[in-house]
């Protein structure tokens, strides 16, 4: 049985190893192949974006080799994957290799693509890459004082960052002693200041307590970056000093290029995981098309259900679990306080008031990540 | 004549039903029709708002056996 993996992000890494020890008996007999082809040979935790663009946390810390996290069993390439061939059950890569499968894991995950809004890219910071994150400390601390608009495109990973990003930026300018001087603006895509209606309940009077204004229904489409002024689909402005920008994604290229699912986003049985009409093809993480939050949690849950499957099949012939859209975040409230949503595609997320011991949970979370993605925790 | 698509948005908090209608209509083209089929009540009024607000053309918007369902044409 050979069982390819193809992407080492979270769900890719958790699966693999979450495989590797669920049949390291089949492994040691033989009997089942593992190996990972990834784009490359570091594993980056992508939350640590935001601690950068506040100066909590240096790039560095973000990155651990991608081999060193893998099971030993597994075998790993950083050669990425140019061609799905799904009816031949087999993969091309940039390397000029073919790697041919019984079952495919296909984790590639997403990317930004600020470029699809005009003036998005040259006018807006945003703490979704290493670099960009970087300059957005940087201009945080040369900014003095003035307007500051943060507009969030569709789709996005991380849908709770919008909001975080808000509180981080209010608790940034105070602890300079400069808040009264910084005027904040968020823009949203929907009719509500978040997209979890218990978010937005919660969120709007901590909004209104720290005088962030807000707008709703404002979907970003051109950033006039000489005027400084950010434009919306709906017909509304609004001028700016400094734009922060959550900018919209899409799944990899090769996954529209072989035309696997529009937007890069894979259809996907949503209990399953399954890609629609593949049986043994499973999909994880940001990939899949679900009405699920790209985030790094879903993810790890979705992993756990595809490694359970895929192993008890091998076992016994059968899957025995079910994705039922669990997804857990941290909510940073600030730089000293958090709480969290919980949910699945049935339950809403309750929220409790924040406090600081759920924020060092989450600063804790931070280095306990790398427990996490090993599949140990 | 449009092609004509079906999101389904049923038993989903987040990204939520107008999120993943605004995902879908950046990527259809002008003409193309959406069906939007929500079990979230607030899609019944935020949908159309939003439709109403950038332009594009409501056809139509109701529920049928506990789910919305919410068709509307991409205008520009």
């Amino acid at each position: 049985m050979r069982i390819l993996i193809v992407g080492g992000g979270t769900g890719g890494t958790i699966v693999g190893n979450n495989l590797a020890r669920r049949l390291a008996e089949e492994i040691r007999a033989g009997k089942v192949r593992i190996t990972m082809l990834s784009a490359s040979d570091k594993h980056m935790y992508q939350p640590g974006l935001l601690y950068v663009a506040f100066g909590q946390m240096m790039p560095d810390e973000l990155y651990r080799k991608q081999a060193t996290l893998l099971e030993s069993s597994i075998d790993f390439h950083v050669d990425p994957v140019t061609e799905f061939q799904l009816d031949q059950k087999r993969v091309r890569t940039q390397g000029g290799k073919t790697h041919e499968y019984d079952v495919l894991v296909i984790a590639t995950g997403s990317r930004i693509v600020p470029e699809e809004i005009p003036g998005l890219s040259e006018g807006a910071e945003t703490f979704y890459s290493e670099k960009g994150a970087v300059q957005m400390f940087k201009r945080l601390r040369e900014f003095e004082g003035g307007k500051i608009a943060i507009v969030v495109g569709v789709p996005h990973k991380c849908p709770i960052a919008p909001v975080e990003v808000v509180f981080g930026l209010h608790d940034y300018f105070n602890a300079r002693g400069i808040r009264d001087k910084v005027h904040i603006k968020y823009h949203y895509p929907i009719g509500r200041i978040h997209t979890i209606e218990n978010v937005a309940k919660w969120a709007k009077p901590e909004f209104d307590r720290m005088g962030i204004e807000y707008e709703t229904l404002f979907n970003v489409s051109e950033v006039d970056v000489k005027n400084k002024v950010v434009k919306s689909e709906e017909g509304t402005e609004a001028e700016y000093d400094m734009l922060i920008a959550i900018p919209p994604h899409r799944g990899m290229e090769v996954i529209e290029k072989d035309k696997l699912g529009q937007g890069g986003w894979i259809p996907t049985d949503r209990h399953q995981l399954t890609m629609k009409g593949y049986d043994n093809v499973y999909v994880v993480g940001d990939t899949t098309n679900l009405p699920v939050s790209k985030t790094g949690s879903a993810a790890h849950f979705e992993a756990e259900v595809i490694s359970e499957n895929i192993a008890s099949i091998i076992k016994i012939g059968t899957p025995v679990r079910e994705y039922d859209g669990k997804v857990y975040c941290f909510i940073e409230t600030g730089h000293d306080s958090a709480t969290y949503a919980m949910f699945n595609y049935v339950n809403p997320p309750d929220l409790k008031a924040p406090n600081k011991s759920m924020h060092w949970f989450k600063m804790s979370y931070n280095k306990m990540y790398w427990t996490s993605v090993r599949g140990l925790l | 004549m449009g092609e004509s698509k079906i999101i389904d948005a049923r038993d989903t908090y987040c990204p939520g039903p107008l999120m993943e209608l605004i995902t879908y209509m950046k990527q259809a083209s002008v003409g193309d029709t959406l069906e939007l089929l929500s079990t979230d009540d607030g899609s019944a009024a935020d949908v159309p708002e939003w439709i109403h607000k950038v332009g594009h053309e409501l056809i139509s918007n109701e529920k049928v056996d506990g789910v919305w369902h919410v068709k509307v044409r991409k205008a520009k």
